[in-house]
């Protein structure tokens, strides 16, 4: 009952905005192509499912790859640059400058270096690319965060730099990293879709192409809906790493 | 002292950008508990540290006569791992010093079980009470037989009735130990320096310098309704003008 009565006000600001825009649309006879109704768009996420869907697994591999591979270097990096102040201070302007620059600008690039027939490569560089500075950062935050009333401890009993990593800063470090892969998630599905945007029709065969080629026939229906399963990709993606998070971090 | 288990001699440790604390001479024997009193900011932490070997001194010597993993440490809050269960957090000293997994948790359940938590193994830190997670602490940090046992203010945080009983089952401990490990407790409540320890050291306001090494009257674990005995009591007082005056300015010169 409780759940019901935390569900309810969101549910019903949902459905009064559908039936505003539903009856907007039918008093105010848009045209389809401009804004179709609500209902328009259901009936199109239903025709277009199966292709929607196979779109959305693909993009979903692509941003999962992704944050495999910005976890594994930004991860590895971090460690590294946890060893020493001095390797912090050369890399963390680098990792900024990587965050700050707009990855639309940087898309193009990467499709030459990746090689025009091998668009879904650039397509995971560029999501990794994004993905890379939350989990950096995170991780290098939390491999410090340990207390350091117990890093004396581990001085006391003479713990070696291994015992200290695996009993001490990697499992300090654990809660930044998850609320870093959280963040990293969503930006890689964001990543994604900007690279296959940029790596034009067809290269690849995921949500954002879906989105250009609904464009190109004026199916404005199927671009909503595209948008809504981009959304709920996004969601999943998000409420799976709440899971891993709360499976690692039951305390 | 003849045989000091640790000693600290003319020791002074410079701080970047404030007075320099020391210098301090204070000699800790085998087996005695001494209390250390002082302001806030007095150097009472640093004290502990260098006797823990844990932060090296500016200038003069500090003296350890024991190996490594024979110094026991419990800090302010009871610094437990809090991804980690009671008994895991317990046998940690063991497990770095190479103990086998198996034997440093039966170990550690027997220590667990010494302080009154033999049933809590499996608590995480945050399921345990403040006073719970001290003896936790205080287990972890008796695990490896210490011989020098090290306090930083560990009972400040709890309640009157648990701390009472934190002391008392801390002379237990002691006076069952073989050896009896020294002890060094910091505390900044004089009432409880007296009736914890058989020597009480006052440590000046600014320069941490000990200023008054008085020692407290009575045996040690304390007899019933010690504290309302007219010796401890005057020990109390003879100590709190002590602290007093190592508090003004013009007494740290």
């Amino acid at each position: 009952m409780r759940r019901l009565a935390e569900l309810g006000p969101p549910l019903l600001l949902a459905v009064l905005l559908l039936a505003v825009w539903e009856a907007a649309c039918r008093l105010l006879e848009l045209p389809v192509y401009f804004l179709p109704p609500p209902s328009a768009v259901a009936v199109a996420l239903v025709e277009a499912g199966p292709r929607l869907a196979a779109s959305a697994w693909i993009t979903f591999g692509m941003a999962v790859q992704a944050l495999v591979l910005a976890g594994l270097v930004g991860g590895g990096l971090a460690l590294a640059v946890s060893l020493h102040p001095a390797a912090e201070r050369a890399v963390r302007p680098l990792a900024v400058a990587l965050q700050v620059t707009p990855v639309v600008a940087v898309a193009p690039l990467v499709l030459i270096w990746a090689g025009l027939d091998h668009a879904d490569r650039a397509v995971v560089a560029l999501a990794a690319v994004v993905a890379f500075f939350p989990l950096f950062s995170g991780i290098l935050t939390g491999l410090k965060s340990a207390d350091p009333d117990l890093e004396r401890l581990f001085d006391l009993y003479g713990a070696t730099p291994l015992q200290r990593l695996w009993r001490l800063r990697l499992p300090s470090a654990l809660p930044f990293a998850l609320e870093g892969l959280r963040i990293a998630a969503g930006l890689a599905v964001i990543g994604a879709v900007v690279a296959e945007f940029v790596s034009g029709s067809g290269a690849t065969q995921g949500l954002a192409w879906r989105l250009l080629e609904a464009g190109n026939r004026l199916r404005t229906a199927e671009m909503l809906a595209g948008v809504l399963c981009l959304t709920l990709l996004g969601l999943v993606l998000n409420a799976a790493v709440g899971v891993i998070g709360r499976f690692l971090l039951r305390r | 002292m003849a045989d000091p288990i640790a000693a600290l001699r003319g020791v002074v440790v410079d701080w970047p950008g404030r007075a320099p604390l020391g210098p301090i001479d204070l000699s800790v024997a085998r087996g005695e508990i001494v209390a250390l009193v002082g302001a806030s900011g007095a150097g009472k932490s640093t004290t502990l540290r260098l006797l823990a070997g844990l932060q090296t001194p500016s200038r003069g010597e500090v003296i350890r006569a024991l190996g490594v993993g024979r110094t026991g440490f419990v800090f302010q809050s009871p610094t437990l791992m809090p991804w980690a269960e009671a008994l895991t957090n317990v046998a940690l000293p063991l497990e770095l010093a190479g103990v086998a997994r198996p034997q440093a948790r039966s170990r550690a359940a027997q220590a667990l079980g010494a302080v009154g938590l033999g049933d809590r193994p499996d608590a995480r830190p945050s399921q345990l009470s403040g006073g719970m997670a001290m003896r936790a602490a205080l287990a972890r940090a008796l695990i490896t037989a210490p011989h020098l046992l090290l306090l930083d203010e560990p009972f400040a945080a709890l309640d009157s009735v648990t701390r009472r009983r934190l002391i008392e089952d801390l002379h237990a401990l002691w006076a069952a130990a073989e050896p009896r490990p020294a002890m060094v407790f910091v505390t900044h409540d004089v009432e409880e320096a007296v009736y914890l320890a058989q020597r009480v050291v006052v440590l000046a306001a600014a320069t941490g310098r000990p200023v008054a090494d008085l020692p407290t009257p009575g045996p040690l674990p304390r007899p019933a309704r010690w504290r309302a005995d007219p010796a401890y009591r005057q020990t109390v007082e003879a100590i709190a003008d002590a602290l007093e005056a190592a508090m003004r300015p013009e007494t740290t010169t």
